[in-house]
């Protein structure tokens, strides 16, 4: 039993030293709002204040209460009975527990019951949901679903859906993948129909592997085009749950129990359009899905601590030899290799998160004024933040979701025998994990979404800005060594660019964003370090780590080796 | 119709959670050892409280008596529901036993004036006498029920209770208005981001004027103002003094309260030896004969 935000002191670090005041001041529109929403913060201390006293609050419920009924609702689950999903009941108590605690509504605006906090901030009880449980997220994070009816609905959908989200009393499913439209999702071919007398929108057909598909709202991803076979046929739905609405099965699956995974039919379901018609995948999906991205990584980071805390813990008290096993440098070993990953991952993540809020607020400005007003300061910074959002959405939710398979792995590692066994929760933790680089696109998918900001070279201005900062000593040297690799990063860019073979990019594009990984969270680790000298051997030891992956990556990548391409068939098939 | 419930609550110190000694040597508390927190049967009586407002509408007003610092448990109240909030904070309270307590608070309760329901935790961690609730409602002459587990029906005469015996619970009714005093059968809700956000704001008159004194700015009539503005946006912890509820200074504080400490005694409890016994069938035949022995079974 523990606050899991009192207890981590990387997630208090990362709190207190996000500067998000820029971010805060134009969300609460320079605090005008606090004349009208009595809650809302006055100023940006009284923001951060709020923010802290928040996520104290998070960490409580979460440590105190829904981690302790973590392993029932794990092995026990939600049914599926006469076509109604009936959640476990400790489910519920989490649900209600969350709903309580008010923070169904995080990132909403104050107008529609939210607390308007920003995407870090929710991210950041995000993490601390899924240590405590990691299914809960699947349903705590469906809150996504209101904010993307509050960025593209019309004001009377918003006005209709978000109060009842905001409270906790609707909860949402987005409806996209298909039995044969997984990551390909511009071939969707559930059929939306408008009847020519009353204009109305009915939805005909299947979805499969839908998260909370027993959810009251749905938010359907659907070809609302006849004759059409791409993503600009598709558009998005609103519908809600009804009779027409089948749920047809819930998976049996190898991690996250608790949530229920359906099958869906939709029988002429009546459904009402959101946002403009295409748009559906081209805009609102791939906006629904950074946010899903960024809120997985979350997920996997917590997952990631769990295993983690459990690991350590186990490792202190475990005595063979006579000695804790934690004394065994291939013990300490792995689990200071875990923890720098954990902490690499964080800091990478609550980057991201800032750039993410920076985007948003940046391109609600530029979308509210007229052209005329906006200077090009603002349209600048909207671009950069755009760019950088984009390359680091993906490189985040690659980075934390792999590290969290690693680390739990590792768990159940130094877990042992008794790691393999449903006794202790180390194997629960690396079956949480698994789905984390799978959905939402996979870790492959993410590459591909990561390497054109990668050739471009996005995040160099970003990086020349951190490698300028005044390192003295330990700290100068490493910032060294990271310059050299960022050297080998462009020579393998340019390299890749001249060698003009697309195929060619797509198979070294994990070596170059692994590569691009590594420099930039070395860079992020150097920053935390000049803030809290205690965090020098943290990012001594990433960089030392990192280094031989780099210089590895980088063989690769100027080798024009051609063997894969030209024998892969060869080899698979022998 | 809506009804109106008092709740009355202790900040008490956390008995459970101990972070040092709990003792000083002398034999006196060590308060900084021991945090001080929202009593945990108060938070059962506070969420029955809510669970009230919610089903049946009412307004739900949380007084304690304490030093000024006890503001932070009416804080907490205001984070899970709480409508008004009251301190009771006066030198002359100070040193009171259950008597002079359940005494200033039924003076409170008198100038709260029409009540339906009032709601104490079953008993509190640091005394665990349990009398208070029931002292209360001897001296307001109201009928009382306690170790109440959930109300069955509130009407607007009478309320049907649920309370926790021995071996199982019973149901009993009673004209209102009443007290309740209520056991560990609910499960407190967790405080409210929004209300936290909102009621972090709420001050007494105490903390106010100490805002002004740190800042070295004393003027009453700004004082005045901004109590004004608190009370407006629903901010405002009343602050009330023995005077205030017109409580008789014999009554109250240590003059009032009857019992007297003789002695505390600071118990440690050492760890004794253990026994390994072998998990055999003579290995428990030689326990179960040592217990007959000390006579701890049989």
């Amino acid at each position: 039993m523990s606050n899991f935000f009192t207890d981590n002191p990387d997630l208090q670090f990362a709190l207190e030293n996000i500067d998000l005041e820029e971010v805060v001041t134009l969300r609460e529109r320079n605090y005008d709002f606090s004349k009208k929403f009595p809650h809302a913060p006055s100023n940006y201390e009284d923001a951060k204040d709020n923010f802290r006293r928040a996520l104290i609050e998070i960490g409580e419920v979460t440590g105190e209460r829904i981690e302790p009924r973590a392993r029932t609702v794990d092995e026990e689950g939600p049914v599926l009975k006469d076509g109604v999903v009936i959640y476990h009941p400790l489910t519920v108590d989490n649900m209600n527990d969350l709903t309580n605690a008010g923070v169904m509504g995080v990132m909403l605006p104050h107008k529609y019951g939210g607390l308007n906090f920003p995407n870090t901030v929710y991210t950041m009880m995000t993490e601390m949901v899924s240590r405590a449980d990691g299914s809960l997220q699947n349903l705590f994070g469906l809150q996504d679903i209101s904010e993307t009816i509050s960025e593209f609905g019309s004001d009377e959908q918003k006005k209709r859906y978000l109060p009842r989200f905001a409270t906790g009393e609707y909860d949402g499913a987005m409806d996209l993948t298909e039995p044969d439209s997984g990551s390909d999702l511009q071939s969707v071919r559930l059929k939306a129909t408008q009847d020519p007398k009353t204009g109305k929108w009915y939805l005909d057909g299947m979805k499969r592997f839908i998260t909370n598909g027993c959810a009251k709202i749905h938010l359907v991803l659907a070809r609302s085009e006849e004759g059409t076979t791409d993503g600009r046929g598709l558009s998005m739905f609103i519908c809600e749950s009804c009779p027409e609405l089948v749920v047809r099965r819930i998976e049996h699956k190898h991690g996250i129990h608790g949530v229920a995974t359906c099958e869906l039919q939709y029988n002429h379901v009546p459904a009402e359009l959101c946002g403009i018609r295409k748009r559906g995948l081209t805009k609102y999906v791939m906006s629904l899905m950074n946010g899903a991205r960024v809120a997985i990584s979350g997920q996997a980071l917590g997952i990631a601590q769990a295993a983690y805390v459990e690991a350590r813990k186990y490792a202190r008290e475990r005595e063979q030899f006579k000695s804790s096993i934690d004394k065994f440098p291939a013990v300490y070993d792995m689990l200071t290799r875990m923890k720098i990953k954990l902490i690499a991952a964080r800091t990478l993540l609550y980057e991201t998160t800032k750039m993410v809020d920076l985007r948003q607020c940046y391109t609600r400005l530029t979308e509210s004024s007229s052209p005329a007003d906006l200077s090009q300061e603002i349209r600048d910074k909207q671009k950069f933040y755009n760019k950088a959002a984009a390359v680091l959405t993906p490189m985040a939710k690659a980075y934390c979701t792999e590290i969290a398979n690693e680390v739990a792995y590792d768990g159940v590692q130094i877990h042992g025998g008794t790691g393999f066994m449903h006794d202790f929760n180390a194997e629960r933790f690396s079956r949480d994990a698994r789905i984390t680089n799978i959905y939402e696109g996979t870790t492959q998918l993410q590459i591909v979404a990561a390497i054109g900001g990668v050739m471009l070279r996005t995040l160099d201005t970003m990086m020349d800005d951190l490698s300028a900062l005044s390192y003295e000593g330990l700290l100068a040297r490493l910032n060294k060594r990271l310059g050299k690799m960022r050297e080998l990063l462009r020579k393998g860019v340019k390299f890749v660019h001249e060698k003009r073979d697309g195929e060619y990019q797509a198979l070294v594009a994990r070596h170059l964003v692994t590569m691009e990984t590594y420099i930039f969270v070395g860079h992020l680790m150097l920053k935390d370090a000049l803030k809290d000298s205690e965090r020098e051997p943290l990012a001594e030891q990433f960089v030392v780590n990192a280094v031989p992956e780099i210089e590895t990556a980088y063989k690769i990548v100027v080798s024009g080796d051609m063997t894969t391409i030209d024998k892969h068939k060869d080899i698979i098939d022998y | 119709m809506s009804y109106t419930v008092i709740v009355f609550v202790k900040q008490v110190p956390d008995t459970q959670n101990i972070t040092g000694e709990a003792m000083k040597p002398d034999g006196t508390v060590n308060r900084a050892a021991l945090p001080a927190i929202f009593n945990p049967e108060d938070l059962n009586a506070l969420e029955l409280g809510i669970q009230l407002k919610e089903r049946y509408g009412a307004k739900l007003i949380v007084g304690t008596m304490g030093p000024p610092n006890a503001a932070e448990v009416l804080r907490e109240s205001l984070y899970r529901g709480a409508d008004e909030t009251i301190l009771l904070t006066d030198r002359a309270f100070a040193g009171a036993d259950t008597l002079a307590t359940s005494y200033a608070l039924s003076c409170c309760a008198k100038k709260i004036g029409k009540f339906d329901l009032i709601l104490c935790g079953r008993q509190a961690i640091d005394g665990d006498t349990a009398q208070v609730g029931p002292q209360l409602a001897e001296k307001l002459k109201i009928p009382q029920v306690s170790y109440v587990e959930n109300v069955e029906e509130l009407t607007k005469k009478r309320v049907r209770a649920r309370r926790s015996i021995e071996g199982g619970f019973e149901v009993v009714e009673c004209p209102l208005p009443a007290l309740m005093t209520v056991v560990e059968a609910n499960d407190p809700r967790p405080s409210n981001v929004k209300k936290i956000m909102l009621y972090k704001k709420a001050k007494t008159r105490t903390e106010l004027s100490k805002a002004h004194s740190d800042a070295n700015y004393t003027d009453a009539e700004l004082l005045k103002e901004e109590e004004d503005n608190l009370r407006k946006v629903g901010l405002w912890i009343e602050e009330l003094s023995a005077s205030d509820i017109g409580a008789d200074v014999e009554r109250i504080g240590l003059k009032g309260s009857p019992t007297k400490v003789k002695n505390i005694q600071s118990v440690v409890l050492t760890g004794a030896d253990f026994k390994v016994v072998d998990p055999t069938e003579a290995g428990v035949n030689s326990l179960m004969h040592e217990l007959i022995e000390d006579h701890t079974l049989g």
